[in-house]
This record gives structure tokens, sequence and C-alpha cells, in this order.
């Protein structure tokens, strides 16, 4: 006889009961499975992670990419998990743009950037826009010509209105804008894990 | 060719290896050709009272007038009286191990003051130079 039973103990919910106090099987055991509820169908998104290192203000190192080894101000963090970033352009070149965080170095160093305004500016502001012309199979054999990038004037209107701002805080401090100006690289006897950024 | 510096009561010494690695303490006792008793003392530079190898300590200059395994309240008094921690600051190993450490702790900003303020000394340098030349 499998297991001692206690009498009293039928039906579903006495069965657990008698099951839990007295340790014994239970006299009762439903016809069906258990049934698991429906997988849910909810995306739920989260605030991309951003290493507590970068920070509205916070100067860093562009590792990759064409501006690798620039120095730059982090302006804010996108939904999409890239970091706002400016250079300023006038100060080292580099615009307004986004980059990822695994390819930076946070730095110590903090500027203030309260003043600068980039609520506005957000994932779309960046996305690509439909080419007017439609590539034909002649532009194809014709060979790439490297197509001159038009910055539109929004961009260029933004950039100065962010930079300004950011230009103020960085004047303020003296050598920081030689320090945004000049390039980061290793030289020899350079340990980057035991150095401090 | 002899020693100055003698493993004795009273020696203070640096420690090089281990959980104190960097921190200063005084010999009070010997225990043999291997190792000895030292204390900090430890109000002073946190390194409580304990047998450590020869081999992970470095004798110093300075000594302190206490006897064979003093109290550590006597001992910090002599500290006291003998000015160790100033004499040991104005020391150059102590220096050398501060600049060192401040070396180690520069950001990515300070390098960069550092590299421009060694442009600017070589510029004056080199100007002073071809003005001798």
């Amino acid at each position: 006889m499998a297991g001692a039973r206690v009498l009293g103990t039928a039906g579903p919910k006495k069965a657990k009961k008698a099951a839990a106090t007295t340790g014994k099987s239970p006299r009762f055991y439903p016809a069906d499975d258990v049934k698991r509820p429906l997988p849910s169908r909810k995306s739920n998104k989260n605030a991309p992670y951003i290493r507590p290192s970068i920070t509205p203000g916070t100067v860093l190192i562009l590792l990759a990419g064409r501006f690798r080894g620039k120095r730059v101000v982090c302006l804010k963090a996108l939904e999409s998990g890239l970091i706002l970033v400016t250079g300023p352009y006038k100060v080292n070149g580099v615009p307004l743009r986004r980059v990822n965080q695994a390819y930076v170095i946070a730095t110590s160093t903090k500027i203030d950037v309260s003043g600068a305004d980039v609520a506005s500016i957000d994932d779309s502001y960046f996305a690509r826009s439909e080419s007017a012309d439609a590539e034909g199979e002649e532009e194809f054999f014709a060979g790439d010509a490297a197509k001159p990038a038009v910055v539109s004037d929004q961009r260029k209107a933004d950039q100065k209105k962010v930079d300004a701002a950011i230009l103020k805080a960085v004047d303020a401090t003296p050598l920081l804008k030689g320090y945004l100006a000049a390039k980061f690289s290793l030289s020899k006897n350079d340990k980057p894990h035991n150095m401090k950024f | 060719m002899g020693f100055s510096r003698y493993v004795e009561v009273g020696r203070v010494v640096l420690i090089n290896y281990g959980p104190e690695a960097g921190k200063l303490a005084t010999i009070i006792d010997i225990v043999d050709q291997n190792k000895c008793l030292i204390d900090g003392p430890e109000d002073i530079t946190g390194v409580s009272r304990q047998v450590i190898p020869y081999k992970r300590i470095a004798l110093t200059d300075l000594t302190v007038k206490i006897s064979r395994n003093a109290r550590s309240k006597t001992l910090k008094k002599a500290w006291a009286e003998a000015e160790i921690e100033s004499k040991w600051e104005k020391t150059s190993w102590a220096k050398k191990l501060a600049s060192k450490k401040k070396r180690a702790n520069l950001s990515d900003f300070d390098r960069f003051k550092v590299m421009v303020a060694k442009k600017q000394k070589s510029a004056i340098i080199a100007k002073k130079m071809k003005q001798l030349a």
C-alpha cells in the first residue's frame, strides 16, 4: 500500500492541507495535470543600463570608430542605450554623436553641462533619412564615388546651441580646452590596467 | 664597509609586503634569526603587534628609545618624543614613496597637465641653454 492514508483528507484542498501537516501521501490527486498560465506577450522595457561612471558632463575617451582617441563630453544617455556626446565641435571636430559605452573610457573629469539643452535630441534625431535619388543600375556600375556628407542646417544649429553652453564651462577651467583638443594615446611603459582615468 | 642600520629593539621599519605593506612599525623584540616582533604603535601607524619575518621589512635610519617588549602606551610616548612621524616625512625615501603614490593616482586630465608642465619647463631650459651657447 503506497503510503498510509489519513481519513477525512479527500478533496483537493483538504488533501493538500493533510499532506502538509502529516507528511503522508495525499488521498486525492487531481485528474488533470496542473494548468500552467499562458506565456505573456507583454514586453517590459526598462531603462538601459549605463555604467555609473558615465554621467552627463563626464569627459570620455573614444576608443573606436572615426574619432578614436578623441576626448569628448558626454551629454546624456539615450533610450537605445547609446550615449549622446559632443566634442565640442569647435574644439576637436566631434559633432553631436551617439557612441556605445562599450567603446569608451570614462575619465573622472566632469564638466558642468546643465546649461546645454539636449532634451529634444533622441534616437530618432539620428535616424537615416530616405535618399531622394533611387540607385539605378547605372550608378552601381559607375563605381562608388564618395558622396560628400551633407550636414543639415538643423544639425549645425543644434550643434552651435549645445556647444555654446558647454564651451562656457570648458573655458572656466584652465587647460581643459587643450585637454579636449588633444588625443589620447598609449606610450611605452603605459599600463592601461594600472592607470587611473 | 660597516653596517649602520641594525636590527635592534626600537628600530623603525617599513613593511614591504603583506596586508600592512607601506606602513611604518617598530621592532619591539627579536624572536629568532628570521623574525621579530613589531608594533605600530597601532594608534599612530595602524600596525598591530605581530611577528613578522625580516624578509618583509626594510630597516630605516630612525630608532626609538624603548626597552625590550615595551607596552604600546610607552611606545607611543617614545614615538612622540623622538618625533618619528615628522622625521620620516622629511626623508627622501618617504618623499619618493609619496610621489610614486601620487603618480599612480593621477587622472587622465592630471597627466595632461603634467605633460604641459614638462613641456613648459624644457622650453625654459632650452631657451637658457641657447643663451649660454
